[in-house]
């Protein structure tokens, strides 16, 4: 906790107690598995951990589509204010696809993807020299299946934050 | 790493045989759109026990394969004809063979492999071509390939397309942490060896050069960006295509080998660009706002097919090869990807993706005539073989345990086989002939 330069004592409490009420309300998405039964008590706040289960590292996207639904705004906008919190951190957006696709376009669809997320974190107020896009196709699913159930889980959009505070 | 191979050819001709009265000519004609198997007889390469009986079986696999020949089971047969004499030709028709490969192999002092076959016609009486191999044993699948071209091309009028190899994405390990690695085999799946062995690396779309030992293709370190290689067959070294500030991908050589057309991705577009590989300059050929990918020239080097979204689904489009003149050519219902012009220039190959089904299909340059070759869950990325006749290309059946397997299809459609291989496998480009 003391790594955390900056904050006083009261305002973490309050950013704690805003992510607890954003897990509560992201628990019922079905495709928001990550999230799922996770719980923000024992996650320190500003980890890896603390963004990926408390405020979604990843949205995702209907077939051929890179629009963002209201769903992924949201998660979108909590990835936002907390890159503006922790200031110290990087971040690469990481574009993927389903398998219903041919292999050279669903790399340039991942990457459309990626950029789109990485022009709305923009949008929010994040500089873009500390995000990254990058682009995975097809090529890698976190769900295995041969049908929508996995699919939607498939296509992607990925914020992986920098492993350490950068100087 | 590979061999240089040294195969002498001679011809083999028999005394007066090609005198012989010609009552019927053993042709195929390969434009008819339903061709009847010819029935062939394919006699073991006596001689050496070694090798004789496996050259025929090679010879009568490929033959078979390509969907024109139906040889006839050897427990058939009424003699076993010798190397030297002409056949008793009534021996062969009481058992319907139209046509008969008889061949020697045998070994030189020095261990060198002679192989020899004849092609005879068994209603003109006559031979029809003979040759004549002699090479070190080892390459003894290469002859057997070589054979089976030299009576496809006899017979058909058509070079063949059976000495040649086939670069892959040999694929292993789970969906969701896939090991893609280069790999090379004969065109019916023997002799394969990888080219790469990293596990940290996606390998995409490889290609082969027209003109020399080399392959281009998209290797992705993960945690990094997708880039066009130039890789050497034959000493394993890879050099990166340009120096480009994003993802690059989708390459492909031009007929001359000289240059490299690909896609170059910047922000939320892909568009096409052409590299020349000696002067290194790069030549922007498309400019849209779009996914513009999966570029392939023409085998006179003048235009490019290619697909792009711009007009909301993937479509194909034609263009000169300086970027002018790009028109659709694709309109029937759904989207199509991945177009691969045929080396014969008169058909571009292309996946189709209607009601949730993925093709393999051909169409005309202007995009009349499109044909469906197989459809199914998911087949893709379709390569032509040489000839233009046999098209190879991946198909993934549902399951979790399920992956890409190579197969072939001929242009009737009618004539489709799986390729072996080891391991799951998707991405393939057929080499040209070898020489």
């Amino acid at each position: 906790m003391s790594s955390i330069v900056g904050l006083g004592r009261g305002l973490r409490w309050v950013i704690v107690l805003s992510f607890a009420l954003v897990v509560a309300a992201c628990a019922q998405s079905p495709t928001d598995h990550n999230m799922a039964g996770a719980g923000g008590g024992n996650v320190t706040p500003g980890t890896n951990q603390d963004f990926v289960v408390n405020v979604g590292d990843r949205i995702f996207f209907t077939t051929d589509s890179t629009s963002l639904s209201s769903q992924a705004r949201e998660t979108l906008n909590r990835q936002a204010q907390w890159l503006r919190l922790y200031p110290q951190y990087q971040a690469v957006v990481e574009g993927h696809a389903d398998e219903r696709g041919t292999r050279e376009y669903n790399l340039g669809l991942s990457a459309r993807r990626a950029n789109v997320v990485r022009d709305y974190l923009v949008s929010q107020g994040i500089p873009a020299s500390r995000l990254r896009t990058n682009a995975y196709g097809k090529e890698r699913p976190v769900a295995s299946c041969n049908d929508e159930s996995c699919w939607s889980q498939n296509r992607r959009a990925v914020t992986a934050i920098s492993s350490g505070p950068t100087s | 790493m590979m061999k240089t191979l040294l195969i002498l050819v001679f011809a083999v001709v028999l005394a007066g045989t090609f005198s012989g009265p010609a009552h019927a000519q053993l042709e195929i004609d390969v434009t008819q759109a339903h061709v009847e198997p010819v029935p062939i007889a394919i006699t073991s390469f006596g001689g050496d026990t070694e090798y004789g009986d496996r050259i025929a079986e090679v010879v009568a696999d490929n033959l078979r394969r390509s969907g024109l020949f139906r040889p006839i089971d050897r427990a058939a047969f009424i003699e076993q004809p010798g190397f030297d004499s002409t056949p008793n030709y009534a021996n062969w028709r009481m058992i319907n063979a139209d046509g008969l490969v008889v061949g020697r192999a045998s070994r030189q002092p020095d261990g060198q492999l002679l192989a020899e076959f004849r092609l005879w016609d068994i209603y003109g009486q006559r031979q029809l071509t003979g040759q004549q191999f002699q090479t070190s044993a080892e390459n003894w699948r290469r002859v057997a390939h070589i054979i089976s071209d030299a009576i496809y091309e006899r017979l058909t009028g058509e070079s063949g397309y059976f000495d040649t190899r086939v670069v892959f994405v040999s694929e292993s390990g789970p969906k969701t942490e896939r090991v893609r690695r280069l790999a090379i085999m004969d065109q019916d799946g023997h002799n394969l060896r990888h080219l790469t062995n990293a596990t940290n690396e996606i390998v995409r779309n490889p290609r082969f050069s027209p003109t020399r030992q080399e392959i281009t293709y998209v290797s992705q370190e993960l945690g990094d960006t997708a880039r066009v290689y130039l890789f050497n067959i034959e000493t394993g070294q890879r050099e990166v295509v340009g120096e480009f500030p994003n993802m690059s991908f989708a390459p492909r050589f031009s007929p001359d080998g000289q240059r490299i057309v690909m896609s170059l991705q910047q922000g939320g577009n892909a568009n096409i660009y052409m590299m020349d590989l000696r002067t290194r300059q790069t030549t922007r050929l498309t400019h849209s706002p779009s996914i513009d990918t999966s570029p392939s020239f023409s085998p006179d080097g003048n235009r490019i097919v290619f697909e792009s979204d711009r007009g909301g689904r993937q479509q194909i489009y034609v263009m000169n090869a300086d970027g002018s003149n790009q028109e659709r050519i694709s309109f029937g219902q759904g989207s199509y990807g991945t177009p691969v012009w045929s080396p014969r220039g008169d058909l571009i190959a292309f996946t189709k993706l209607s009601g949730g089904r993925f093709s393999i299909g051909v169409m005309r340059p202007d995009g009349s005539g499109e044909r469906i070759l197989t459809e199914g869950f998911h087949n893709e990325g379709p390569t032509w073989a040489p000839n233009g006749r046999v098209i190879m290309f991946f198909r993934e059946v549902p399951g979790a345990e399920g992956g890409p397997q190579l197969w072939t299809v001929d242009l009737t459609g009618r004539h489709e086989h799986p390729v072996r291989t080891n391991s799951f496998a998707s991405d393939p480009a057929w080499s040209p002939l070898l020489n």
